[in-house]
């Protein structure tokens, strides 16, 4: 049921394994009245391929979370999507601050987010946490200065 | 294939093929095949968006035709709250319902005072529940299905007190079987119905074997005929009138009518298809976790924009809110004894039958290797096409069709812009049948040179 397909930039990239379903979705920092419409199409994907319910619920709010993270940090980023057999990995790459205290950043509460993304309900200090406790394996990798990147990943069951 | 009943059928006689429809259906579930509208049975969920944008009538709700419930020893009407707001603002519920009476049923009940019930019970459910938050309100069966359908994380949200028109049947047939001395299967319970998902829910419903309701008829076809029987009925004061009005069941005809009458600070009310999947996106994110109850309404303003209404929405929806208003300020309170309710809450009267099972739809493929394959040739078939959402090819989006031609139930070729490559590759074999053949060698040499000279 692809109810609301998103008019946002999809970028094709080389599928070259013939059972990995990749997609690159391309987020701009600032754009907030866009947020959570990558999220949508990948949860609309996940069901189309039919991932386990449970699995795309935590998929969701991990992938909500990091598009999250670029549009309220960063200047521009990108969401890769793959899925194979075996997995669903979510790749972030983002230019933007990058994040000075890995292990800070991580602890639940802990935010630097401003006086606005507060008033709209964002940066509780929830995103990364958050991701941490929904997906199997996370992994955070930043330069202070030049930008994040995020590896999350999710084991599928071989069978349904 | 009829896994599922739906209260939607396309009359082919009178489809033209138009497709309003097609772009009109939030779930995608139409398509046009030769020229004809059909239902993809297992993604419609029978909001009824495409009855009203029909400009040929040719989708017609599976309601019961009025005038034929006669099988029944001792019929009663149950009319929704809607009903009441399909009329003059000085028509009060008590004059609709002597109308209904006037029509030749044997009864008509006020379905309002048992939505006054059902209210305090989900007053009571809301105190002592301690689950994840928000509770979802269960009372359109176009939202249960949606999230049975798409959003089945969230299926443990759904209140599970039951509908006051399940709950109304259900005493109505107890109550009437003793009085009468029938059997309950010789009274029919009729549903008056804003929608024509509510035939569903009595055909089909969503979490238990058999509805106590034995029909829907459609508000649209029995106001006619009720107009001109409530012409000659005596008219008491209108204030006499107000007092048997239940404040708490008149609010259930529209959008947030359910939280105002509770006065639930804490929740929110939304309508319409599109903003409820946006609610409901937030909400499965767990953006809502503060909020404790949300109204949910596939038709705008709630019940009162149902397709098989027959006043305007927004009119009917502010005669409803200044009946509250009214009734607010007269201080008028005709609702149920709430000491009655919590025992009989406590007796679990309020209770649903079954459990609400989710209802995912079918992946491309049951085996994920296959279905990680088939979602990528749709992707690439996509990207092959011109992303207009013509709809020229039957499916309502590029995407759709992409998806369509990978299930096998459509072709590439249906694609209008595929047709210029089309007309290429024809041209082609037809030159090399021509070049085999001796006796065209003149018209072949005539071919050569057109094809030369454009070159």
């Amino acid at each position: 049921m692809a109810s609301r397909e998103s008019a946002l930039p999809v970028q094709k990239i080389a599928m070259t394994d013939e059972n990995v379903f990749s997609q690159r979705f391309e987020i701009r920092g600032g754009d907030f009245s866009n947020a959570g419409k990558r999220s949508t199409s990948i949860k609309e994907i996940l069901q189309e391929i039919g991932i386990d319910p449970s699995i795309i619920i935590r998929a969701s709010i991990a992938s909500y979370e990091a598009e999250m993270n670029v549009v309220m940090y960063a200047q521009r980023g990108t969401l890769t999507l793959s899925v194979t057999p075996k997995k669903l990995h979510f790749k972030l790459e983002d230019e933007g601050p990058g994040i000075e205290n890995i292990e800070l950043a991580m602890k639940e509460g802990f935010s630097t987010a401003t006086e606005r993304m507060r008033e709209m309900g964002f940066g509780a200090g929830m995103g990364l946490p958050n991701i941490k406790k929904n997906a199997d394996k996370f992994e955070v990798f930043s330069e202070p200065g030049k930008g994040t990147s995020l590896d999350i990943t999710f084991y599928l069951n071989e069978t349904e | 294939m009829n896994q599922y009943f739906h209260s939607i059928r396309i009359d082919p006689e009178k489809c033209n093929g138009r497709m309003k429809c097609l772009r009109m259906c939030p779930t995608q579930a139409i398509r046009v095949r030769d020229g004809k509208a059909m239902i993809i049975e297992e993604k419609c969920i029978d909001c009824g968006e495409c009855i009203t944008v029909c400009p040929h009538n040719a989708i017609i709700p599976l309601t019961d035709p009025f005038g034929e419930s006669s099988r029944f020893r001792h019929t009663v009407v149950m009319p929704s709250p809607a009903l009441y707001a399909q009329f003059g603002r000085e028509i009060l519920p008590e004059k609709i319902l002597a109308g209904i009476v006037k029509l030749g049923l044997d009864d008509a009940y006020d379905l309002a005072f048992t939505c006054g019930e059902v209210s305090f019970a989900i007053q009571e459910y809301l105190r002592e529940y301690n689950g994840p938050k928000p509770l979802i309100s269960n009372v359109c069966p176009t939202i249960v299905r949606l999230i049975q359908v798409k959003y089945p994380a969230l299926i443990d949200q759904v209140i599970p007190i039951d509908t006051p028109r399940e709950l109304a049947a259900r005493e109505i047939k107890k109550k009437k079987s003793k009085t009468l001395g029938l059997r309950e299967e010789d009274i029919g319970i009729f549903y008056l119905t804003p929608c024509p998902v509510k035939m569903i829910s009595i055909k089909q419903p969503a979490e238990k074997g058999k509805s106590h309701i034995d029909g829907a008829i459609a508000i649209s076809d029995i106001y006619g005929p009720l107009l001109s029987a409530m012409e000659d009925i005596e008219k008491r004061s209108y204030q006499e009138a107000l007092k048997s009005i239940c404040i708490l069941g008149i609010g259930w005809a529209m959008v947030g009518g359910i939280c105002r009458t509770l006065r639930l600070k804490n929740s929110l009310a939304v309508s319409g298809l599109n903003e409820v999947l946006n609610v409901f996106d937030d909400m499965e994110r767990g953006k809502l976790k503060n909020i404790d109850f949300v109204e949910a309404y596939s038709c705008h303003q709630g019940c009162v924009g149902g397709s098989l209404t027959v006043e305007n929405l927004y009119i009917s929806y502010n005669k409803i809110l200044k009946l509250i208003e009214t009734l607010e300020f007269e201080q008028i309170k005709a609702c149920p004894d709430i000491r009655e309710v919590r025992k009989l809450y406590k007796e679990n009267y309020f209770f649903i039958e079954g459990k609400l099972e989710p209802r995912p739809l079918k992946p491309l493929d049951k085996d994920l290797t296959k279905a990680i394959r088939k979602r990528k040739e749709k992707e690439q078939i996509n990207e092959s096409l011109p992303k207009i959402d013509c709809g020229a090819c039957g499916a309502p989006t590029c995407l759709a069709f992409a998806e369509d031609v990978v299930k096998g139930e459509a072709e590439l070729s249906d694609c209008i812009f595929n047709l210029p490559q089309k007309f290429t590759e024809l041209s082609r074999e037809l030159l090399e049948l021509l070049n085999k053949s001796a006796i065209a060698r003149t018209v072949k040499s005539n071919i050569n040179k057109t094809l030369n000279n454009k070159d």
